[in-house]
């Protein structure tokens, strides 16, 4: 049986799942140059959120039809809820201290964030389960499940609306004015500060809708799920261009199919057996990272790197 | 004005300190007088008594509980009394290490009966050395514990005061090999692990002995813990057409293995070790776990002939916890030490030893070594590394969303 479609689709899975946490990360980078490394705790609140709508608030037996838009939304409420909060309390404050103290605060957020969740939450201190979306469906080489579908769709939905809402939309012109420059947008009457909460608020949108999916696709949540993904999110965001959307996708893309191609391949060349398999995934991940570093230092579709450094 | 009430406040506590301590004393010489040399001594309890693994640690607790109760009712060492000491380590190795310390301190304590998790016995098994006091574990599964860190090849034995009334994984992965190459009649198994020593020892002493029996392993693969998404896995697991996934690890990742196996559509089981024997494996996997099995140490307690009246006594005391598990082989443990107590007293003419921390502590780990008496969980005895010369395995399978005892036996090579 040929394998490679089923891995392709695989990855391509898990690359949108980091690609819409990357959104989160390249768009606030983009726009107040901070590496939000809360972030992932905020796609673990949302996910949070949303099981707080199926577990404690729908009626038990709701159809998967009607709850999975209201666990969107309310995964969305808590997410955003969360995101604009740090963005208030947490960074502006720190927006003209120098750039080691919002990193700094973005660590101290995100283990606080984890904390809560763990201590307060009914269960959280375990995984918690999920209802998932297990109905399967073969086409040809590839098996792929309803979470699975949900997931692609939800993908293509929010980055299309994204780039449409960034390009056409008179906020996303003002967005694109102030990540060029902020100071002369605010001269030419631009609140910045409202565009600011706005790029925090997308990025804890976007995190809950890739919280329903995770949950979604495997059935349990926890509240250490937000490290790894935020992680990865990050380097796929690095990867394609921190700052720019388009390149949060592709990098999670690129990532999630990296990943698994060298998890199912690499102990198939001669004299690889050693460093290949799942455990290895990670490490073939990051060495991507650092060759398209190293080759492209703006990432694969970034530009304007002089000006950050 | 504030010096006086100082002055005050010094002297009530004073006064309260040294009534107390007279208290104390009065008690003692009451006791002594009671029943001739009449001495009491304590059995410490260590285990997770809150949080994760709360519900098996309450069942060593209460396990070793009923022993000392029975042995205090029964006189089993005429003269002495027994109370247990029960200190909560929460599974963490830190915590395992001060309950250690401090039960070392005390000058009562004899000797110890547990952790529950390897991991934690191993930042205890030095303190308890150094203070030359028995330490007797109704659970820990890791070879090294008493084999040594080479236990493969050259078996010393690390420390002479560690015990355990468990078996070990070298024996878990051979039970499983054999159950599933004969039991379950399967022939090709993929086997994965998560790298860590728990884990790829269980999968490697699989792997190992599933050839011995004729199978085959068509893949090998490792994890790291904290994984969520094992799709990669799935699709090579799915190609190689095994009949068997083996997991080396915790229920951590082979809950989440085991549902998008299932959820990509290979009806497989996932067998596992005692890592994954746990309610929270059902509880994640959901539908997906259903004929999945775990092997674990011991047999369950509702199986045991002589366990019966423990049993009965458990339930009828309101206990909390779990005793199905390990409970019966805490009281084991708990029984080793009192007996070894009163080989100890019979050997010394009638008498104590006067001195407990530096003489009857470390003649109560020289008895318990000698052990060998009729428990309720069977034969407990010892060999020369202290691993209990009782092997008994149990394989789980998880029928309607419980887990089920489904082959009992004992494994020998």
């Amino acid at each position: 049986m040929n394998t490679l479609p089923q891995q392709l689709a695989n990855g391509l899975l898990l690359g949108s799942m980091y690609g819409l946490i990357a959104i989160g990360y390249t768009m606030v980078y983009g726009i107040v140059q901070l590496i939000n490394f809360a972030h992932g705790e905020i796609f673990m609140t949302g996910a949070f959120g949303a099981l707080t709508v199926y577990a404690y608030i729908l009626p038990h037996g709701t159809s998967m039809w009607a709850a999975v838009p209201l666990m969107l939304i309310g995964g969305a409420i808590v997410a955003v809820l969360v995101a604009v909060g740090a963005e208030r309390f947490a960074y502006r404050p720190l927006r003209q201290a120098p750039r080691l103290a919002p990193l700094i605060t973005a660590i101290g957020l995100s283990l606080a964030l984890q904390e809560v969740v763990r201590n307060f939450y009914p269960g959280a201190d375990k995984a918690r389960s999920f209802p998932s979306l297990d109905t399967t469906h073969d086409l040809g080489a590839v098996t792929i499940k309803d979470a699975d579908i949900f997931l692609i769709i939800a993908a293509i939905v929010c980055m299309s609306s994204l780039a449409y809402f960034v390009r056409k939309s008179r906020t996303g012109r003002a967005m694109q004015a102030t990540a060029q420059d902020p100071d002369t947008a605010q001269l030419m009457g631009i609140d910045t500060n409202r565009i600011i909460v706005i790029a925090f608020a997308i990025g804890g949108l976007f995190a809950a809708v890739a919280a329903v999916s995770y949950g979604l696709k495997y059935g349990n949540v926890d509240y250490r799920m937000g490290f790894l993904m935020g992680l990865k999110a990050f380097t796929a965001a690095v990867l394609g261009g921190i700052g720019n959307i388009y390149g949060a996708m592709l990098g999670g893309v690129v990532l999630g199919i990296a990943e698994t191609l060298a998890s199912a391949y690499i102990n198939n060349i001669p004299g690889m057996q050693q460093l290949g398999g799942q455990s290895w995934a990670n490490v073939w991940a990051f060495c991507l990272l650092i060759l398209v570093l190293l080759l492209r230092p703006q990432g694969l579709l970034g530009e304007r790197v002089a000006d950050r450094a | 004005m504030r010096q006086r009430s100082l002055v005050i406040l010094t002297s009530v506590l004073t006064t309260g300190a040294l009534t107390l301590t007279a208290c104390g004393s009065r008690d003692n010489s009451g006791d002594k007088s009671g029943d001739g040399s009449g001495t009491t001594l304590t059995i410490g309890v260590d285990a997770p008594l809150s949080g994760e693994n709360s519900t098996t640690g309450l069942g060593i607790q209460y396990g070793v509980q009923i022993a000392v109760d029975d042995a205090n009712k029964n006189n089993w060492v005429p003269g002495v009394k027994f109370k247990v000491k029960a200190l909560d380590d929460k599974a963490q190795p830190a915590n395992g290490q001060s309950n250690a310390t401090a039960l070392v301190g005390d000058g009562t304590v004899v000797g110890a009966v547990g952790p529950l998790n390897s991991g934690v016995a191993q930042s205890m098994q030095q303190v308890f050395a150094s203070a030359n006091m028995v330490q007797i574990s109704p659970s820990n599964t890791n070879p090294e514990l008493t084999q040594g860190k080479n236990w493969q090849t050259k078996k010393t034995r690390p420390y002479k005061t560690y015990f355990r009334t468990a078996t070990t994984d070298a024996n878990q992965g051979g039970f499983a090999a054999q159950y599933a190459a004969q039991g379950l009649k399967k022939k090709k198994a993929f086997v994965v692990d998560d790298k860590q020593t728990y884990g790829s020892g269980l999968a490697k002493i699989f792997a190992e002995k599933f050839k011995s029996y004729g199978g085959t392993v068509v893949g090998t693969d490792h994890v790291n813990t904290g994984d969520k998404d094992f799709g990669s896995l799935v699709t090579k697991i799915k190609n190689s057409k095994a009949d068997l996934l083996y997991y080396g690890g915790q229920y951590d990742e082979s809950s989440l293995i085991t549902k998008q196996l299932k959820d990509a559509g290979v009806k497989i089981p996932l067998f596992g070790g005692d890592g994954m024997f746990a309610s929270t494996y059902i509880d994640v996997a959901g539908k997906a776990a259903e004929g999945d099995l775990a092997t674990s140490v011991g047999v369950p307690a509702d199986t045991l002939p002589a366990a019966k009246q423990f049993i009965q006594t458990y339930k009828s005391k309101g206990y909390k916890g779990d005793y199905a598990a390990y409970g019966a082989y805490a009281y084991d443990a708990a029984s080793a030490i009192i007996k070894a107590v009163k080989a100890v007293k019979d050997a010394n003419g009638g008498k104590l030893p006067s001195d407990i921390k530096t003489d009857l502590r470390a003649k109560v780990v020289d008895e318990v070594q000698k052990s060998d008496f009729e428990g309720i969980t069977g034969k407990v005895a010892f060999d020369q590394y202290g691993d209990t010369t009782n092997k008994q395995l149990t394989v789980y399978q998880v029928v309607n969303g419980k887990w089920k005892a489904v082959k009992t036996g004992t494994y020998n090579g």
